[in-house]
């Protein structure tokens, strides 16, 4: 028979779920999300509640059995938000839990090598958007930028930007998942915003944004032309670096 | 800043830029410090990529293009009738500085013509870098051109700034330098990148005894060569190539095929299409021995002149040595493994993973994401399907284009074209 498990989205929901599961001897179990969850015709459904302390023997427990890297693709995998990677993972925990020796890198497994090419998919999606936000100073003196990432990397990029911009105030939220991140010269918390109505993050109003913000916008434009070389056009090589699903907070791209 | 003097400017001084081809940005390992601007990030980010393709990490221009030179290859040499510019030191850390807080950039590569002498033009480089690095607290990634025959002391105080220092040789052999640029001579390149090299080493070594040293170009030096503007054929490019990655450890050589610039009779003339193909098999063959372990002449040699345009080096040496194959994936080592045409060496290290748990067969490796297309017929695995027949590298060469779609597919009839 097989049960469902309803948690809450976050990681440390979902640890516990795969708790639960173990502490349930589950061997057919289901887990998503309580925004995704649909009564099943059959089998029962039970609602996990977050539980750091769980989460954490679980962590604790994967730890000792896999090395650093094996370990963060864990992590990674789960923020690709694939509808079926709580299945992928908790397979691969089971296991990995049952295996007497480390099994993190064998990829004849066919759970574990889902879960690294999903890791592969969101270190991808984690390096471009280090490399695509583009920030806009703000009248306040905040740099700002939104992105709408395929994959929740919010938390991976986080420490990048931090150590990098460690001297201004910045901003990168993620309209799709609707938070972001700021950065206040102290530390870097999760905020949310209300945008108004008319507030379209693909152009730059300079009721928000500073007026030079707009000249250095032209000059990176006029640069970003200059610097290619049209009798090497080459498309196809172009989008395939950058796919036309980002081109709308790209300045270069308008 | 006057933003419409900056702006000419700009456009001036990124569009003669824009032939160097290198704007990588990794390799350094700078750390932010005292919550200043920036660090230079290990593997390095493209921000951007032009509509050629090429990545765009780093803010490329000129200094001037205003040039005592008169190189046949070049855009900017002094006999080209053509708008010149100058930007003032200031300006152009200020334009760094902003790009990279609006995270559009990695950092700066700041090239110059040579106006008065090399040392006046690699003071004013230096003194670019000096002040983002003291006066702005930037530690974002500066890669700075060594101007050739610029004085020790102006390029050990470069290294001290800069992450990267590049100098390049642009045209292969020393017969092809005298024939295009008749002003230049090899030993004015070799001078800076030997010191550079040697303060390197010095630098790493006391390092080690005295923590606290500085870095000096801690992301290596480079160069470049142009491909197909002085006749040399591929043999005489990569062993140049090998000689300054063995003699000077650079840590990279780039090929820039030839974009046509002038109505010189020396050189291609405009309108001759830049020679992609051939480019990128010499990256390729570059790969073969940074990467995978090949020695230049396994690749290269009197009876192989040539890298052959329809496929690529590792194939092309696995088809001339078929002796070595098949290679066993379950029990082959690293070296032989890599030597798999169709095997990257994300591959390689999947399957050495991969096969302490179990012996690989034709799916795992379908799974893994070999080319099984090329390495069905130079490998075999835990399965009794495999190539049985006797074939010959011709045959096998035949067999595997038939079912290669190339990106190149329609460069490469145009060029056999111009032969048959």
């Amino acid at each position: 028979m097989e049960t469902t498990l309803i948690y809450d989205g976050t990681f440390d929901g979902f640890l516990t779920a795969v708790f639960t599961g173990f502490e349930m001897k589950l061997k057919t179990v289901t887990i998503v999300t309580a925004q995704r969850f649909q009564q099943p015709l059959f089998g029962s459904s039970e609602t996990v509640y977050t539980d750091a302390e769980k989460a954490n023997r679980v962590w604790r427990g994967l730890k000792q059995k896999l090395s650093a890297n094996e370990l963060r693709r864990f992590y990674y995998a789960f923020l690709s938000e694939k509808p079926t990677v709580e299945d992928t993972l908790f397979q691969a925990m089971v296991y990995v839990f049952a295996s007497k020796i480390n099994v993190g890198s064998d990829y004849t497994n066919v759970h574990i090598l889902e879960i690294s090419k999903l890791t592969k998919n969101v270190g991808r999606e984690k390096h471009r958007m280090e490399a695509f936000v583009r920030f806009k100073l703000t009248k306040d003196g905040v740099y700002f930028a939104n992105i709408e990432p395929d994959f929740n990397v919010l938390p991976l990029i986080r420490n990048h930007f931090k150590n990098r911009y460690a001297d201004q105030k910045w901003l990168i939220y993620d309209l799709k998942r609707k938070y972001g991140i700021y950065y206040d010269l102290e530390q870097v918390d999760i905020i949310t915003l209300e945008f108004d109505a008319d507030f379209d993050p693909s152009k730059t109003s300079t009721d928000i944004f500073a007026e030079i913000e707009l000249e250095f916008q032209q000059l990176w434009n006029d640069y970003f032309k200059s610097t290619n070389i049209a009798s090497r056009k080459n498309m196809k090589l172009h989008i395939q670096h950058v796919p036309k699903r980002y081109w709308k907070y790209l300045s270069e791209k308008q | 800043m006057s933003f419409e003097r900056v702006q000419e400017k700009l456009n001036i001084l990124a569009d003669a830029a824009k032939y160097d081809v290198s704007c990588s940005s990794s390799g350094s390992n700078r750390a932010n410090t005292n919550k200043g601007l920036g660090n230079a990030s290990n593997s390095g980010i493209c921000h951007t990529y032009t509509e050629d393709g090429r990545c765009v990490s780093l803010l490329k221009i000129l200094l001037t293009n205003h040039c005592i030179f008169d190189c046949a290859y070049c855009v900017t040499r002094k006999s080209n009738d053509i708008k010149r510019a100058a930007f003032q030191v200031q300006e152009v850390v200020d334009l760094t500085i902003n790009f990279y807080r609006r995270n559009y950039i990695e950092g700066l590569f700041l090239s110059s013509g040579i106006f008065k002498s090399a040392d006046y033009t690699m003071e004013r480089l230096v003194s670019v870098a000096k002040k983002l690095r003291l006066e702005e607290n930037f530690n974002g990634y500066i890669h700075l051109k060594s101007i050739p025959g610029a004085s020790d002391e102006l390029m050990r105080e470069a290294g001290l700034y800069a992450d990267r220092l590049s100098v390049n040789i642009e045209i292969p052999t020393e017969q092809g330098l005298k024939l295009l640029a008749p002003d230049k001579n090899r030993a004015d390149f070799i001078k800076p990148m030997e010191k550079v090299k040697n303060e390197i080493i010095q630098y790493k070594s006391e390092k080690k005894l005295i923590k606290s040293t500085p870095k000096y170009a801690p992301a290596g030096q480079s160069t470049q060569m142009i491909v197909g503007a002085s006749g040399e054929n591929d043999m005489q490019i990569m062993y140049t190539s090998n000689y300054f990655y063995k003699n000077f450890n650079l840590k990279r050589v780039y090929y820039s095929g030839y974009v046509p610039i002038s109505y010189d009779t020396r050189l291609p003339q405009i309108g001759t299409p830049v020679p992609m193909l051939r480019e990128n098999r010499l990256y390729q063959t570059d790969w073969l021995l940074r990467f995978y372990g090949f020695n230049i002449e396994e690749i290269l040699n009197k009876d192989n002149q040539h890298l052959d345009l329809d496929i690529d080096p590792k194939l092309g040496w696995a088809l001339r040595n078929l002796h070595e194959f098949p290679v066993d994936v379950n029990k082959a080592d690293k070296r032989m493994l890599a030597r798999i045409p169709g095997l990257g060496m994300k591959s390689v290290f999947k399957i050495l993973s991969a096969r302490r748990y179990r012996k690989l067969n034709w799916d795992h490796l379908k799974a893994l994401g070999v080319s099984l297309n090329r390495a069905q017929y130079f490998l075999i695995c835990a399965s009794n399907q495999f190539e049985t027949r006797d074939l010959t590298a011709e045959k096998i060469k035949g067999l595997i284009l038939q079912n290669t779609k190339s990106k190149y597919t329609s460069m490469l009839s145009n060029q056999l074209n111009l032969f048959g």
